[in-house]
């Protein structure tokens, strides 16, 4: 199926694919049909999941290992990319970790892993991705980051930094690849997903109440709204970031 | 690089940069000539990668400051330019 949202033969490449929203996000494309790269550093997994889209929706999809805190994997993977397909349309910037720990009892080595992992990589990655994307009649990125970007949260500084990080990085990205790609980011708020499942139940409680929609979301809630950002649909939409939160009050 | 990828590389300057020859395109350099800015870079980045079908690295993109330099890097990937 060729989703008219989406160029003909178009190419999505989808970092921290090998499960929750990242994953999400890969099947909606594959859906749409989209061929899709899912690349994560559990490899094996991206290749698992792309045979099952491949199978389930007809679209050729491929799983790659890529560790985005090394730049040398960035460059390999958008190289295979290349080869492989020759172009790239999508980018979602999704990779993420989460480490919690209040100021003061920050590990230094937690500090360096979630600033290379959730904003360092996403530079290096659009970095030598745009100018695959600028060749896209449509190139389009979103990138993923976070309600506690905006809002920060109690024991996550550095989570938050790293996700506030990205929003001053999509807005200037957008700024400076306009008009030929378009940068977009979305801000998941509390999202079941396996990041989320380490939570202590009164936190996740506490949580849970704050929310007027009056349930966490899924992946495929955020999945859809990072597809919508990717297609035509949002084709007068960049620099935007859209949360995603179940209006989430902080 | 043979002396057909020396000629289209020398295009490739002459179009991006609105060069009046392509022996003009040889003693080009970054910051030098009209238009070789951070957009112009850019834009020639990008025409050579899909002319001769490359993905170049973050690095080497840096290092492309003039002519002569862009016809270094490209021998890494096995793009040969020779007069």
């Amino acid at each position: 199926m060729t989703c008219t949202l989406f160029p003909d033969g178009a190419v999505a490449l989808v970092t921290g694919a090998s499960r929750g929203i990242g994953l999400a996000a890969a099947e909606r494309f594959a859906k749409a049909g989209v061929r899709t790269v899912l690349a994560a550093r559990t490899g094996s997994s991206c290749q698992s999941e792309a045979e099952r889209l491949t199978a389930d929706y007809g679209v050729e999809c491929t799983g790659l290992s890529c560790d985005v805190r090394v730049p040398g994997d960035v460059v390999t993977t958008l190289r295979a990319v290349h080869k492989q397909y020759g172009r790239l349309d999508i980018l979602v910037n999704n990779a993420g970790i989460l480490a919690d720990a209040r100021l003061g009892m920050i590990a230094q080595s937690d500090i360096d892993a979630t600033f290379q992992t959730n904003i360092l990589g996403a530079i290096q990655m659009l970095q030598t991705a745009s100018r695959l994307l600028a060749r896209s009649p449509a190139g389009a990125v979103v990138n993923v980051t976070s309600v506690v970007g905006l809002d920060g949260n109690i024991g996550q500084a550095v989570y938050s930094a790293s996700k506030a990080a990205i929003v001053g990085f999509t807005r200037s990205a957008a700024r400076e690849l306009a008009p030929a790609i378009r940068v977009n980011a979305v801000a998941p708020g509390l999202i079941d997903t396996a990041m989320t499942a380490g939570l202590p139940v009164q936190a996740r409680r506490e949580l849970e109440a704050r929310i007027p929609l009056g349930r966490p979301g899924a992946a495929e809630d955020v999945a859809a709204v990072i597809a919508f950002l990717a297609s035509q649909d949002a084709r007068y939409v960049t620099g935007q970031v859209v949360r995603v939160d179940g209006g989430m009050l902080v | 690089m043979t002396g057909s990828t020396y000629d289209e590389l020398r295009e490739i300057f002459v179009r991006v940069f609105t060069l009046p020859s392509s022996e003009d395109a040889e003693d080009a350099a970054y910051r030098q000539i009209p238009g070789w800015d951070s957009v112009g870079h850019m834009r020639l980045v990008q025409e050579i990668e899909q002319q001769f079908g490359v993905l170049l690295d973050p690095e080497d993109v840096i290092d492309m400051e003039s002519f002569v330099a862009v016809c270094e890097v490209l021998k890494k990937y096995d793009v040969h330019a020779l007069p």
